[in-house]
């Protein structure tokens, strides 16, 4: 299986059900696997603070759910990370495309990129970058686990290593 | 510069208060619905009116109320959830409009308390004090059901309804530009817990008695 149905797999396994987004290239398979799942709720945001709202409230709802964006829409979220899931201990599931790095072309994604990993750990919110098919399934499943159990956001960053990320075509 | 709007068409629109509104509102409530608070005076005159179990009040992340709100409305379709958003907040985040005109949620209500201004900080104007219409931006998003109350008469009757069908609903109120008395405390955690207890979705242990 492809790393996009595994993921989506220990997704459900895990009953994450309500999916907002940004779109991306690289996560378009997922997206797409969302769409056409009738056990996913999609929800196209218009921005990525917008979706960690939607996921925020889905969770008090009762409904587990994830963001999905990449890098650049990323740097949109600290300020609701910091000031509403963090503080008020909210299991939300971040899924995020890494973009500047391993071949980019794009010097602003370059510098956005390397604001992800410092703001995580500053405001001490866990994050894994999933490079490896092999042991991503445990990763995710574990991982969420501990979300839902600890009630604290995880981030899961997609390395190009595990997605093959966008190539830059002269 | 001012241009032509819903707003200049529309009958003389009463400038009334936020509390007094908040007020009218929490007791027009029979099913549990669920309130989202926005940030500031918003959700400190929610709390100053009464504390209800269903009340989620926002301590930060402006902007983000009405995206709770859906979300917390398209978990729980069947009961009624409010947003009671500031102008400045929601001129913050108009995309959220354009995905609920998308999704048209029939659960989801968004009260909107216009001042014109961003009070909290120091009464610097928005562009609602000129410009901006937020019933002619929601009905441009999809929201059809987008209304200024003219008065106080005609938000009771706004509100004399089930909120848990027949949305989504946008109601604007303009408003003076009175502080709350109070402020809501400052537990974000606690907050988050108490109202999911109060729309059923708490944890619950041994803890619990």
């Amino acid at each position: 299986m492809s790393w996009y149905d595994n993921f989506l797999g220990v997704m459900k396994d895990n009953e994450v059900r309500l999916v907002s987004y940004v779109p991306d290239n690289v996560i378009t398979p997922l997206l797409k696997g969302v769409t056409s799942d009738n056990y996913f709720m999609s929800v196209g945001a218009t921005r990525e603070d917008e979706a960690v709202g939607i996921v925020t409230g889905a969770w008090m709802g009762g409904v587990r759910g994830a963001v999905m964006m990449q890098t650049s829409g990323f740097a949109v979220i600290p300020n609701v990370l910091a000031s509403l899931v963090v503080p008020s201990q909210v299991p939300a599931v971040l899924v995020v495309s890494e973009r500047g790095a391993l071949g980019e072309f794009n010097i602003g994604q370059v510098l956005v990129s390397r604001t992800m990993r410092p703001t995580l750990d500053a405001i001490a919110v866990t994050h894994h970058t999933l490079d490896n098919p092999d042991t991503m399934n445990f990763v995710v499943d574990r991982a969420l686990k501990q979300a839902f159990a600890t009630l604290s956001p995880v981030v899961f960053i997609l390395s190009p290593l595990l997605t093959g990320g966008k190539v830059f075509k002269a | 510069m001012a241009t032509k709007n819903d707003l200049a068409s529309q009958p003389a629109l009463k400038v009334m208060n936020r509390r007094d509104l908040s007020k009218r509102l929490v007791a027009k409530l029979k099913r549990d619905e669920a309130i989202i608070g926005g940030i500031g005076n918003t959700n400190f005159d929610l709390w100053a009116v009464g504390h209800r179990p269903q009340n989620f009040y926002m301590l930060g992340s402006m902007g983000i109320t009405v995206p709770i709100a859906l979300g917390v409305a398209l978990a729980q379709p069947d009961r009624g959830v409010i947003a009671i958003e500031g102008d400045g907040s929601l001129l913050m985040s108009l995309g959220c409009l354009a995905t609920i005109g998308m999704l048209q949620p029939r659960n989801l209500t968004i009260v909107v308390m216009d001042n014109g201004m961003y009070e909290i900080t120091g009464r610097q104007k928005t562009a609602t004090h000129a410009t901006s219409d937020i019933v002619a931006i929601a009905r441009g998003a999809g929201i059809e059901n987008s209304v200024w109350a003219r008065d106080e008469a005609h938000f009771d009757q706004l509100i004399d309804r089930r909120f848990d069908e027949g949305g989504p609903h946008l109601i604007a109120v303009k408003i003076d530009d009175e502080h709350a008395t109070e402020q809501t405390p400052r537990d974000p955690a606690l907050i988050r817990q108490r109202f999911m207890q109060g729309i059923g979705t708490g944890r619950k242990s041994a803890l619990d008695g």
